[in-house]
């Protein structure tokens, strides 16, 4: 495949990377990411994802764009509320840039779709804002052996760590199960700066880019933590014995899918 | 004795454990917190039993849920 002039112009700052080249704009055009959630982190995330050429984007969200979503996800925009998150993604993806082909799905993720949703894509991205949502992506990832970026964030907090399999432990690994509903704030009662979905969904493009050039060391074996108002990132080496992880350990007792009761957003997420 | 917890030392009492460093960190929500001492991953069931060395390094890591 040559690229035609214009996408010599378009992505010419990574053509020029030597980490890049030409070579590497050529795997991301033919990579596949899939992002599930259309939301804080999933909304930069596909943002710069489609802008960097990434050929294939997957999308999925069953919600519809609401008021209270525009401050920090900006990928939709006033015009949108009401619309679908993955039809508004997906124009706004196209119009950033035509060489992308953008695959909506307008679904919750289940123990019944996910392991066929993420087969045919080569990264995940996890910008879901519920634990069994994560959880339910993990263990689908561990199943599938699908590399994924975990990333949460909550008023000026975040996190991230990206799975590959065999290179370290899983999101499972660390956190064991879901905390019981309404333990751990997730949802819209604790508040997130907008700009906090920027900081962590744009990592978790940059871990996807990193994962499809195949260049520099990706989040595995530990765990990035983001205190915004204490401007202090911490990479938090992770254990490295996996062995008795009860899906990605050496005997798992996790073999089928769980999908654990979801909290009450209100809708709102 | 001298250990480092979240990658800051401090001078704690001989003999603490990470039950009670849990509570001397005023850590949010304690009955889910992930901890790590030398990388390695304690159970919750051994908090209370797990003594703290000098020059141990310990880890919090919590849930974080949030992303829509
Ligand atoms: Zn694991």
């Amino acid at each position: 495949m040559a690229f035609t002039n214009e996408q010599i112009e378009r992505y010419s700052r990574h053509i020029i990377l030597k980490e890049i080249g030409a070579k590497g704009q050529k795997k991301l055009l033919n990579a596949k990411v899939l992002i599930i959630g259309a939301g804080g982190l999933g909304a930069p995330a596909a943002m710069y994802l489609a802008a960097a050429g990434v050929g294939t984007i997957g999308i999925a969200d069953a919600d519809e764009v609401d008021l209270s979503n525009l401050q920090r996800q900006i990928i939709h925009a006033t015009k949108d509320v009401g619309k679908a998150k993955v039809q508004s993604a997906k124009e706004t993806m196209e119009e950033l840039n035509p060489d992308v082909k953008v695959n909506a799905y307008r679904v919750f993720v289940t123990s019944e779709n996910i392991r066929e949703l993420i087969r045919e894509y080569d990264f995940i991205i996890d910008g879901t804002d519920n634990f069994p949502a994560k959880f339910l992506i993990n263990d689908a990832c561990v199943m599938e052996k699908k590399p994924f970026s975990h990333a949460g964030i909550i008023r000026f907090k975040g996190q991230l760590m990206t799975y590959v399999p065999g290179q370290g432990p899983c999101y499972r690994c660390v956190f064991k199960e879901p905390p019981p509903k309404d333990a751990v704030p997730t949802c819209k009662q604790a508040g997130v700066v907008g700009a906090m979905g920027g900081v962590i969904g744009s990592l978790q493009a940059m871990e996807a880019i990193k994962y499809i050039i195949g260049q520099g060391d990706l989040l595995t074996g530990s765990l990035l933590t983001y205190d915004a108002l204490k401007m202090d990132f911490r990479k938090i080496k992770l254990p490295s014995d996996t062995c008795g992880c009860a899906v990605c350990g050496t005997n798992p007792t996790i073999t089928e899918l769980i999908d654990y009761e979801q909290a009450e957003c209100d809708g709102a997420l | 004795m001298l250990i480092t917890v979240a990658g800051v030392k401090k001078e704690v009492k001989d003999g603490l454990t990470v039950s009670q460093l849990i509570v001397d960190e005023k850590v949010e929500t304690p009955m889910y917190v992930t901890v790590s001492v030398n990388d390695e991953f304690i159970a919750s069931d051994s908090f209370e039993s797990t003594v703290l060395k000098d020059g141990d390094s310990v880890e919090f890591l919590y849930f974080m849920g949030g992303g829509q």
